[in-house]
């Protein structure tokens, strides 16, 4: 996994709640046996209107995508962390996350930022007022940072729990931790009972 | 202090606890499909790993198969190649596949169960969110990603951050007509598509202690649609009754060990749940979706609510674009909406009573003019009983197609699909936009429901057909 520290890029606003994992990858995606090629499927019902806010012209290029609330529900498809990083995002803000879209993306180095919805709401604010106004995500610091002309400065420090942290901070691959501690598995699987089942032909 | 239900399973399961790292869990049972597991496959050929437990691992195939033609090639070129990904990764790391064709082929989530694998007290992934479906016996059961899949492929361990438990009573009983699928919409639309997020779930109270087995793993399996980690039901006499003599279930002492290990797995008395939510199951009438989330849900006898009824800001503006999306009007009663498609089957009602259940309404009735019904199996065993017991007549007599094992119209991965604007009362339990075509129209039902909107052509109960009463079988 790539290492995350911080990153800094124009954001974009998306203002809708219980984006689900199949609006951001829809499902005829999900045939491909790789992890690349799924940036012209992101959010790919949505993109066919004009209006939509990835088809502007000033968001092109963001980098934070800065969502509403319950972000990535439903279907717990990686391909849709992937479509978002393939797409060029860097790091997602939203109130709330589902739970597997969450893991997924940090496994990913997608860092998915949790801020309290009156934040997000600001955020979405400034960056629509100013489209060209840099968001700063800063894991070092846990900071989310922005400035725009007219507006105040936004500074919100957010919590990432800290194993998750370092993981992210260092990129680590988590099945090289596992297996650092190997014998503790060798241990507990030779303490099973018997009676747990086996998926071998019978 | 007592423990959960849940803390018991996870407790049972720690193979490494450390100050400030996440838990590393032991995983009982993995189950892999097509979609998800081909990056998980590739990545541990680059790392030069193995399947760590290929006894503990079992994969089938079921989101791209078609579910007509069956003998015939794949004519999607790109599912062709996906199926023929996994069985070339099965073979070349030793994991037992149930391919189309094979008789026990069917979705994964019907398949586990039915093989006796779905055990209490187990921890069960599978890179699927329904996956909660397993938690109607008792197992720690959970989606996952595909890089977890790769982990727990490689170390048959995964590191997880704790989780927070919400107890969900269902007291009284439920009334004649009603169903899990009635009482899970009621339940998601009481506590939200968020309102899970972090928690186990625990259905429990004596409207659960009497569902049957099948109709607990309706339950549980939309746990994932409230957003929460997974869903559980304490195991009893049902689930050892379900459990026993099916080929991977304990045999002989081994049997008599694990139901005295079973018995243990119930929520002690003095043990605090982190919530608690409250349901009375006598106050609930069949329950449908008129929105783009399983949370936008409303008993049959209601009407489409008006988006402007909503105080909080983000759910007005997910009503209103709802609305624009199903092409519904605020007020237009939820009976007077017309379908084209009915969908029966998924992991969610695609069991044989659920089967059971459609074909009570259908005998001796004809589908509307203009409707198009599916009835699909949710595993070649399912559809070979349904068999036996003459219910494919019953739905083909009706006018509806009786088709192959398969997640079919569920999700848009294979031929069965809605077209843009087509209207469908389906059974399975995602309504998203587009989830069964791009630009198809979904309410989420219960089989019954679905059976009575087929017979009618609006959305409808059996309580609605005027020419005959019909009896609810005991359980679903």
């Amino acid at each position: 996994m790539e290492a995350f520290t911080t990153h800094t890029g124009r954001a974009v606003p998306l203002r809708r709640s219980n984006v689900d994992t199949d609006q951001i990858i829809p499902a005829h995606w999900l045939k491909k046996v790789t992890r690349d090629g799924f940036e012209d499927g992101l959010f790919e019902a949505w993109r066919k209107d004009p209006a939509f806010v990835l088809n502007q012209e000033v968001y092109k290029g963001a980098t934070v995508l800065v969502a509403g609330p319950d972000f990535g529900t439903g279907s717990s498809r990686e391909h849709a962390v992937w479509a978002l990083q393939n797409y060029g995002f860097k790091a997602v803000i939203s109130s709330r996350f589902a739970d597997i879209f969450r893991g997924n993306s940090l496994k990913n180095g997608l860092l998915t930022v949790v801020l309290p919805q009156e934040t997000v709401d600001r955020l979405q604010k400034l960056v629509e007022a100013d489209p060209t106004a840099e968001v700063t995500v800063d894991l070092v610091g846990r900071q989310v940072r922005a400035e725009a002309p007219g507006h105040s400065k936004l500074t919100a420090d957010f919590e990432l729990d800290e194993n998750a942290r370092w993981r992210l901070l260092e990129g680590l691959d988590d099945i090289s931790l596992t297996l650092r501690e190997e014998s503790s598995i060798v241990t507990y699987e030779a303490n099973r009972p018997s009676f747990k089942p086996r998926t071998l032909e019978v | 202090m007592g423990r959960t239900l849940a803390e018991k399973v996870w407790d049972d399961h720690v193979v490494r606890r450390a100050e400030g790292e996440p838990d590393l869990l032991f995983i009982d049972l993995h189950l892999l499909h097509e979609v998800t597991s081909p990056q998980a496959f590739d990545g541990l050929r680059k790392a030069g790993r193995q399947v760590r437990r290929t006894d503990l691992t079992i994969a089938t195939e079921d989101h791209n198969t078609p579910t007509l033609d069956i003998d015939k090639p794949i004519a999607d070129p790109v599912s062709r190649t996906q199926l023929e990904t996994l069985r070339k990764n099965c073979a070349e790391f030793g994991v037992r596949l149930h391919p189309l064709g094979d008789v026990e082929q069917g979705v994964v989530h019907v398949v586990g169960p039915q093989l006796g694998l779905t055990q209490p007290g187990t921890t069960v992934v599978c890179g699927d969110s329904h996956t909660s479906t397993h938690g109607a016996f008792g197992a720690l059961a959970f989606g996952i990603g595909t890089s977890q899949v790769e982990h727990v492929l490689a170390t048959q361990t995964l590191p997880l951050a704790p989780f927070k438990t919400m107890a969900i009573t269902v007291d009284g009983e439920l009334p004649e007509g009603v169903t899990a699928k009635d009482l899970i919409l009621a339940i998601i639309a009481k506590i939200g598509t968020g309102g899970g997020q972090g928690y186990v779930l625990e259905y429990r109270g004596p409207a659960i202690e009497k569902l049957s087995m099948e109709a607990r793993m309706t339950i549980c399996n939309m746990s994932i649609e409230a957003g929460a980690r997974a869903g559980m039901i304490a195991p009893d006499r049902t689930t050892f009754d379900y459990l026993q003599g099916r080929d991977h279930a304990p045999k002989g002492e081994d049997w008599d060990a694990a139901v005295a290990y079973w018995k243990t797995l119930r929520t002690d008395d003095d043990a605090v749940f982190d919530a608690e939510v409250h349901i009375d199951a006598a106050s609930l009438s069949p329950f449908v979706t008129w929105g783009t989330n399983p949370g936008q849900g409303a008993p049959l006898s209601a009407s489409v609510p008006d988006p402007a009824s909503y105080e909080d800001a983000s759910e007005r503006l997910a009503a209103e674009k709802a609305l624009e999306y199903m092409g519904l009007t605020a007020g237009q009663p939820l009976r007077e909406i017309t379908v084209d498609t009915v969908f029966v089957g998924s992991c969610t009602n695609g069991r044989i009573e659920d089967l059971r259940s459609a074909a009570s309404v259908l005998e001796g009735r004809k589908i509307a003019d203009g409707v198009r019904m599916l009835i699909v199996p949710g595993s070649v065993r399912v559809a070979l009983e349904a068999v036996a017991e003459g219910l494919d007549k019953v739905f083909t007599t009706a006018g509806a197609e009786w088709r192959h094992a398969g997640c079919s119209m569920c999700l848009g991965m294979n031929p069965d699909q809605l077209a843009p604007g087509e209207r469908s009362a389906s059974t399975s339990n995602r309504n998203f936009e587009g989830r069964q075509g791009k630009g198809g129209r979904t309410h989420l039902v219960s089989p019954q429901v679905a059976a009575a909107t087929a017979v009618l052509g609006h959305l409808a109960s059996p309580a609605d057909l005027s020419d005959a009463a019909v009896a609810t079988p005991a359980g679903v």
